[in-house]
């Protein structure tokens, strides 16, 4: 274990109370929304904020243990931050900014400058180090902030909602570079982000926060399929449906039956992703098992698809291509029938 | 209010009584107060400031003897206030602390007759509490040790300054030179200076912090004080009630006690 | 692109600010109105001007350079620190921009005087007496002017965001490294609105050097005090004086919003 923290901290109504370990190489995400208490961890991480109790370890080094009034000050953490909006300085070159963190680490110029052309080689923006920060686009910027970041070769990366600020498609090829550099790197990170696309690419493990505490934990793919909570299952875009398991269906608490592929019996969780409904203006022909009338309550565009969420004996959500939308002529308060196939939906034992 | 006819007879016997110009200051200047009831309005005397304490004193006077008089007073230095009147500013009476500032409003016929010297001022050495240095007589303003503030050539004082000293055949070696008499007065009240030189008048003012040090040669710059009615002055009557009060018995008694000499 | 619509002021503003120009403005035209230009020349060249502008302009910029060595950490201070009573603190290190300055210059001396409670202690100890010498115009100049340069710096490090504080120490950067090498640079054009204000300020001080220093010529008779003695006599020569300040005040200015302010204003 690289990084082992407790971390209390009491900020205004919110009391923030989060255990997290991240081992060497692994990359840990911080999903929740704002608010939540992340950035006040990952602050607290970086010695920016003393916390009111607990403890940060660090290869077994303490940086923090509030019950021995230990608290090593943030210039002395050997940790690289990235933040939202980059935080370069503006007065200083791209080259310089990068070099920062060496100098201030007692590296001669020459020596900082040159590890911090390798670094900007490896972001690859070795042609811009004589630029100024405000003659970089978002994307190019906040590459600069990870190579700033990395240059001293800290055990612990923390990155801040490292793509949040920027526009969608720079944040994919960001994302991808960053996930690239997250597998070089062999120290910890602790990725904070709401973003739980960010999450599940990036992240070898996921605790989702909220309200300041851990409301679940584990690798990306596990939560995203079997979420704990209907907000954990909103954030990874599922429709959660607690329920009782009585054989090949489940008798949903909130009324109506959903029809599952495999056997289950005592209290579940029903799982269905948006993708896997199909809407239609009238009840189908043939015999799908799950059919339910529902009402068209809201419809968000993301892209290409819209978002719908249904309301009816059995709420869900469901993602249709924008055509289609376009094409059966939906407007909210339109009367429509879902339906599921058995085998699109998870069960899972709550 | 009163009836118009006892204002305007009144007017008119301070008009005959007073006057910038009249020879003799005694006399009818008696008369000219005690029959001074029924001045109205306001009068506007704009007045050296060296003369504030005197000066309020006979205003509050003036307004005892005349309920319906409001006496208004600029005090300031003698140049600011000749630029003032020249500038056009609406004033009755102007007491100047030095002929040539008076020439000033004169050549710029704005007296309503010729000034009237009504008192004068001399020079003495003012040292702090306990005279720490010694100063004896104007021939210390030569001791190169000791720190001296005496008036700017630029202002009055330091001209009848230089005129002392060119008397008394001493080269000063002043450490600053002064403003006006206050600000010399002030480094001397805190000991800051070892001497000055100032007006008898500032001595006494002064009170117990500062002691006054005569010598004889500053007969040879006896600064002269003259006042007159200005010409386009909105108070006539009152600015003439005023100049005759100043220069009558009580008026010189005033100046005397604040350390003024008679003309 | 810009419209010419967003380029025009609105009449609300544009009516006062015209005004306000005026105001400003006009005292000046008077000047130059009533200027006998005939005396520019000889007044210029005649020596006892010479020696006042040169002093004026030095102890002006001595002052600055105090108010900045010792102004811009207490800015800092009153913006960073969590001192207690810095609210009490701030309301004092102000208390010059609304004390009468010859009032100001009168507690110079009953602090620094040689009989005031530390100038007492320097004439004893070192035969050192400060009033009516060069370096009592540079105090008394500062004393005036800093509060100026402390007021400015503060607000530039308010609005300076503090996060650039906190990357720095995230990238090993002590509180003194990251004051020189991020917050100085960040709030420079602040320092530097701040630095002029202040000179400007101490170019013009009348009330408390010529109460603490004195006036002599050469040693603490600057140019305000020059106006000042010139106006008891010669109004027209004031006036010429006046003008004099004005110009090399306002050339020096220039000059350096060309050079210093121009860059420091160019960064982002």
């Amino acid at each position: 274990m690289s990084l082992v923290a407790e971390v209390r901290v009491q900020r205004g109504v919110l009391h923030v109370e989060l255990d997290v370990r991240v081992a060497d190489g692994e990359v840990l995400a911080v999903l929740g929304p704002n608010g939540a208490g992340k950035s006040t961890l990952l602050r607290v991480l970086a010695g920016l904020l003393p916390p009111d109790g607990g403890r940060v370890t660090v290869d077994g080094e303490p940086w923090d243990d509030v019950d021995a009034g230990v608290h090593l000050p943030a210039h002395r953490r050997r940790l690289g931050m990235v933040f939202q909006d980059h935080l370069l300085f503006p007065h200083l070159s791209i080259t310089d900014n990068v070099a920062f963190g060496l100098r201030t680490r007692g590296a001669g110029r020459r020596e900082a400058r040159a590890a911090a052309a390798h670094w900007l080689e490896r972001v690859e923006l070795a042609d811009l180090g004589a630029r100024r920060p405000g003659q970089l686009s978002g994307g190019q910027a906040q590459r600069v902030a990870l190579a700033r970041a990395l240059a001293g070769e800290p055990p612990v990366l923390l990155l801040d909602e490292p793509l949040s600020a920027l526009d969608a498609r720079t944040r994919l090829t960001v994302r991808a570079e960053l996930r690239r550099h997250l597998g070089e790197f062999g120290g910890s990170t602790v990725l904070v982000t709401h973003d739980p696309v960010d999450a599940m690419a990036l992240a070898d493990r996921v605790v989702v926060v909220e309200e300041g505490r851990v409301v679940q934990a584990g690798p990306p793919g596990e939560v995203a399929r079997r979420p704990r909570t209907d907000y954990v299952a909103r954030l990874v875009g599922l429709a959660l449906l607690p329920g009782t398991g009585e054989g090949a269906t489940v008798r949903l608490d909130g009324g109506g039956r959903v029809a599952v592929a495999e056997e289950t019996a005592g209290t579940v969780f029903v799982a269905v992703r948006p993708e896997s409904v199909a809407l239609w203006p009238q009840r189908p022909e043939g015999s799908p098992r799950n059919v339910w009338p529902v009402r068209l309550a809201s419809a968000t565009p993301h892209g290409a698809t819209v978002r719908c969420e249904l309301a009816g004996e059995v709420p869900l959500l469901a993602d249709v291509t924008a055509a289609a939308f376009a094409e059966m002529g939906l407007a909210p308060g339109a009367q429509l029938w879902a339906t599921v196939k058995a085998s699109e939906v998870a069960v899972y034992e709550r | 209010m009163r009836k118009p006819f006892r204002s305007l007879a009144a007017a008119l016997a301070v008009a005959l009584l007073a006057g910038c110009g009249s020879d003799g200051d005694g006399g009818g200047a008696a008369e000219g107060t005690d029959g001074g009831d029924g001045l109205t309005g306001t009068l506007t005397v704009f007045a050296a400031a060296s003369l504030t304490d005197v000066f309020t004193e006979l205003g509050e006077q003036l307004e005892a003897d005349n309920p319906d008089l409001d006496v208004q007073f600029n005090f300031a230095g003698s140049s600011a206030l000749a630029t003032q009147i020249t500038q056009g500013a609406p004033a009755d009476v102007f007491a100047s602390a030095n002929p040539g500032q008076m020439t000033v409003v004169t050549d710029a016929d704005l007296a309503d007759g010729e000034p009237e010297v009504f008192t004068s001022n001399v020079l003495e050495i003012a040292v702090p509490e306990g005279n720490p240095a010694d100063v004896t007589g104007l021939a210390d303003f030569a001791r190169e040790e000791l720190t001296l503030a005496v008036c700017a050539p630029e202002v009055p004082c330091g001209a009848a300054t230089e005129d002392v000293f060119a008397a008394a055949g001493v080269t000063a070696v002043p450490d600053t030179l002064e403003e006006d008499v206050r600000a010399a007065l002030t480094k001397v009240e805190l000991g800051e200076v070892d001497a000055a030189l100032v007006y008898a008048t500032d001595v006494a003012a002064a009170g117990g912090s500062v002691e006054g040090i005569a010598f004889p040669e500053a007969e040879d710059a006896v600064n002269e004080y003259p006042v007159c009615v200005l010409a386009e002055a909105p108070n006539p009557d009152a600015a003439h009630a005023f100049v005759e009060l100043v220069s009558s018995p009580e008026g010189q008694a005033a100046l005397a006690d604040a350390g003024f000499r008679t003309p | 692109m810009r419209s010419r619509r967003e380029r025009s002021v609105p009449a609300p503003l544009l009516v006062p600010a015209v005004l306000a120009v005026a105001f400003l403005v006009l005292p000046l035209v008077g000047l130059l109105v009533r200027t006998p230009w005939s005396e520019l020349w000889p007044q210029l060249t005649s020596p006892g001007v010479g020696e006042a502008l040169r002093l004026s302009l030095v102890s002006a910029t001595l002052a600055t350079a105090v108010s900045l060595v010792l102004g811009v950490p207490l800015a800092w201070v009153l913006a960073r620190s969590r001192i207690r009573g810095r609210g009490v603190l701030r309301a004092l290190v102000t208390v010059p921009l609304v004390l009468p300055p010859v009032v100001g210059g009168v507690a110079l001396f009953l602090v620094l005087g040689r009989q005031g409670i530390v100038g007492r202690w320097l004439d004893e100890a070192f035969d050192i007496t400060i009033p009516f010498t060069t370096t009592a115009v540079v105090i008394a100049e500062t004393f005036v002017a800093m509060p100026f340069l402390v007021i400015s710096v503060e607000g530039a490090l308010r609005a300076a965001d503090a996060r650039y504080e906190e990357a720095a120490a995230t990238l090993g950067a002590d509180r003194w490294t990251t004051f020189r090498r991020v917050t100085l640079p960040l709030v420079a054009p602040g320092i530097a609105a701040g630095a002029v204000l202040c000179w400007a300020r101490a170019l013009g001080e009348f009330g408390a050097t010529i109460t603490f220093a004195g006036n002599f010529p050469g040693t603490t008779q600057t140019m305000p005090l020059a106006v000042y003695l010139a106006l008891q006599q010669d109004p027209e020569s004031a006036i010429v004086l006046s003008l004099v300040l004005l110009a090399v005040s306002l050339a020096t200015l220039l000059l350096l919003r060309g050079r210093w302010l121009g860059r420091a204003g160019a960064a982002p």
